[in-house]
């Protein structure tokens, strides 16, 4: 077994002013109080919030190179917005545009003008794009292809993270990956209920859509493995700032609430129970962070990192909320909390990009742990 | 004191006591008196009030010159432990009598701290310091009875750190006194203690009018405890420094077993297998990030953290490993009592592996003590109520 080059699993001073200026804009827009009312509102995401966070301070366009119209950075700066939204379940598109649907774009010629022009737009954040992906798919397994190319493209695809709302779709198809306006002809965006209420999910039907061609088939499908390998990776900071939250949240409800003529949380039993969901969190960090950096220094160890991140991180952000559902209380139980949304987000992102089992599954055969046979 | 000022140094030992032809120990006292042996104490005490950071410039030029080495790990309890609190609590005359056998090993230290009715509550110790004040000869001192346990390398050790109560009356923080304590004495009896795995690590320890001169007492009467929290903080942070390896220790046992005995693969053992192993990469990326901010100068609580992982870890690692040996793992190396000097997970087998990891979340503070730590200090939760901070130890129920 080798060991990589020692990663850096630090935050860098930049990266610290990049969270305090992220978290300073959720809070004043509202934090989870207004993810909570943004939910109840019929539309998929809160523009005002995204314009202030892709367009305002520029994150959308982190991934993407200066030249390309983005701010060169890496995917750690990429992590720590994560970290932040997941803190604060915002109801943005930042990983489904900013991080899924920019890196397939990078994945193909940035030299021409059709993958350089929606790039552009999405790295501003004038315009929101989407990978039309079902969310489970797992970086390494290739999505099935249900989507048929020639004069126009034709097929539906189901559990399409941020296609409501997005203005393009990144569809893979049999003959290639294509762009498709979400507004053009022959492209219905069927928006479905989602367990997430703050991260909406749409089936995708294109019947003779127009769209242009990105790539063919073999870079396609790279592009395409890239970016979920990446979103996936990305997908641990947001875990790791949702379970921040459900820590913290309820490390204070609990210190406060009296019963039985003392603190809830000076009683032993719920004490070790915060205490080992800290130690998780505190090691979801390490994994986290491991990941980032693999993805930002393009470590040959990435694959490895990012499968280990999401099978610890999954389980450690679902753990985190339930865990604050029920030391919450009755109170945990209810909609006027937000701890619902954590809860939601949680579960959802468990399945996103991959289940910890499936991660587990892509270990077995990256480190050698084969199972038995037949 | 630079890294080229340290290397002139250590170029000057080398060449006026060649290791290749210098006896062992001579060798050790002279970088002793070079003050290179921890160049943070003082100097005249084996350092030269260096960077502590800058240690690993004079041991990597030492170890590349073929120098011998103290084997710390040998006597880890003088060098962790006895070491720090002598330096901060000790007076001149102990800390030159001390630290220098401590440092080149001619003096192992043990601790003699826990006793049959204080473990995880320490500070209920019963063990008695009465004055001998009239003296016999040897001027004032104490008279020491009662019994320790749990006490490593007592057979070993020609002295060690001693807790005893020097007044019942007070609450039982506040009447323990610190000690250190003759092991060669007569009243001193170290009796092997067998445990689970068959060995005898450790020892129980009898204490019978042991005479202590007060000139080894390590600070004030009654000051005990605040001197005892110098040797726990330091017992604690034993951790980070060294790159772990991915894979390393109990894993890797079960894993090159997993790989070359395909016919011991279920589907079950393989989910736990796998889930372990991310478990055993979380927590040494974890140790990775806490060695880092250690050495920024950032000390971190993951430490007490880090301990708790490690101990369940290892405890549900070996269960496996066990597990999967099915037929073999039914069988046991050697249930001979011996007297290990170390702990060696990996130099036995599974069985051993088994029984001696489920001391991992006892020795050392239990994790359910280490869990109330990191409640209470790191997340700030309310403290448990509790009776006895107050009342004096003479009338605790025992």
């Amino acid at each position: 077994m080798t060991t990589p080059a020692p990663p850096d699993l630090l935050y860098s001073e930049t990266e610290d002013d990049l969270r305090a200026a992220v978290r300073s804009l959720l809070t004043d827009h509202g934090g989870p109080t207004a993810a909570l009312a943004e939910a109840e509102r019929a539309r998929p995401h809160d523009p005002g919030l995204w314009r202030s966070l892709a367009t305002g301070m520029g994150t959308a366009g982190l991934l993407v190179p200066e030249r390309l119209g983005g701010q060169g950075a890496t995917a750690r700066e990429a992590a720590v917005v994560l970290e932040e939204l997941g803190r604060s379940v915002a109801a943005v598109p930042y990983l489904t545009s900013a991080v899924l649907a920019v890196r397939t774009l990078l994945g193909c010629d940035t030299a021409r003008p059709e993958v350089a022009g929606p790039l552009a737009a999405l790295a501003d954040g004038g315009r929101v794009g989407a990978l039309a992906v079902p969310l489970p798919t797992a970086p390494g397994g290739a999505p099935p292809v249900t989507v048929r190319g020639g004069a126009g493209l034709s097929g539906e695809i189901t559990s399409v993270a941020g296609a409501a709302g997005a203005d393009v779709l990144l569809v893979p198809a049999d003959s290639g990956l294509y762009a498709v306006d979400t507004t053009a002809p022959g492209v219905a965006v069927t928006p479905v209920t989602p367990l997430d209420l703050t991260r909406p999910l749409a089936r995708v039907t294109l019947t003779g859509a127009t769209a242009i061609l990105l790539a063919e088939p073999a870079r396609a499908r790279d592009a395409v493995a890239d970016a979920l390998l990446t979103g996936a990776g990305l997908l641990a900071s947001e875990q790791l700032g949702l379970a921040e939250w459900c820590l913290a949240e309820t490390v204070r409800y609990t210190g406060g609430r009296h019963q039985f003529g003392r603190p809830v949380g000076s009683f032993q039993a719920v004490k070790h129970r915060l205490a080992a969901l800290w130690l998780d969190v505190v090691s979801a960090r390490a994994t986290a962070r491991n990941a980032a950096d693999a993805l930002a220094t393009g470590s040959p160890d990435t694959a490895v990192a990012v499968a280990v991140a999401q099978a610890h991180c999954g389980e450690v952000a679902v753990r985190a909320a339930q865990e604050c559902v029920q030391l919450h209380g009755g109170i945990g139980m209810t909609w006027e909390h937000p701890a619902h949304l954590y809860l939601k987000r949680a579960k959802s992102d468990q399945i996103a990009l991959g289940t910890p089992g499936r991660h587990r599954e892509a270990l077995a055969r990256l480190v050698n742990l084969p199972g038995p046979v037949g | 004191m630079d890294a080229d000022a340290l290397r002139r140094r250590v170029a000057d030992l080398l060449a006026a006591h060649d290791p290749a032809t210098t006896d062992r120990l001579d060798f050790l006292r002279a970088r002793f008196d070079a003050g290179l042996a921890w160049i943070h104490f003082p100097e005249g005490l084996g350092g030269l009030g260096a960077p502590r950071a800058l240690q690993q410039v004079v041991d990597q030029a030492l170890e590349a010159a073929g120098a011998p080495d103290n084997a710390p790990r040998r006597i880890g309890i003088g060098l962790g432990m006895a070491a720090p609190t002598l330096l901060r609590h000790g007076t001149d005359a102990q800390r030159r009598r001390f630290l220098r056998p401590l440092w080149t090993g001619e003096e192992v230290w043990c601790q003699l701290f826990s006793e049959p009715g204080a473990g995880s509550d320490l500070a209920a110790l019963a063990t008695r310091a009465t004055r001998d004040g009239d003296g016999d000869g040897k001027g004032a001192g104490w008279i020491v009875d009662g019994q320790k346990v749990w006490t490593s390398q007592a057979h070993l050790a020609r002295w060690g750190i001693l807790l005893a109560r020097t007044d019942p009356d007070l609450p039982k923080h506040r009447g323990i006194t610190y000690f250190v304590c003759d092991m060669t004495d007569p009243g001193v009896d170290v009796r092997p203690l067998r445990q689970i795995t068959g060995e005898a690590e450790f020892n129980e320890v009898f204490l019978t009018g042991v005479r202590i001169p007060d000139t080894h007492r390590l600070g004030e009467v009654g000051e005990g405890w605040q001197v005892a929290r110098t040797t726990l903080m330091n017992e604690r942070v034993a951790i980070g420094g060294a790159r772990v390896p991915r894979e390393s220790g109990m894993i890797r046992l079960v894993a090159d077993t997993w790989r070359r005995r395909p016919e011991l693969r279920t589907h079950d053992l393989h989910q736990r297998l796998l889930r372990l192993w991310v478990d055993a990469e979380a927590a040494r990326l974890t140790a990775e990030r806490l060695g880092r901010r250690l050495a920024l100068g950032h000390p971190g609580p993951e430490g007490s953290g880090m301990k708790l992982a490690f101990a369940r870890l290892n405890q549900e690692i070996s269960g496996l490993e066990v597990e999967l040996l099915a037929e073999d793992g039914l069988g046991y190396d050697d249930w001979t009592l011996t007297r290990p000097e170390l702990v060696d997970f990996t130099g036995r087998d599974a069985g051993y592996r088994y029984l001696r990891a489920k001391g991992n979340s006892i020795e050392g503070g239990t994790s359910e003590v280490l869990l109330n730590i990191i409640a209470e200090r790191v997340l700030g939760l309310p403290p448990e109520p509790r009776t006895d901070k107050d009342a004096a130890w003479k009338d605790l129920p025992r």
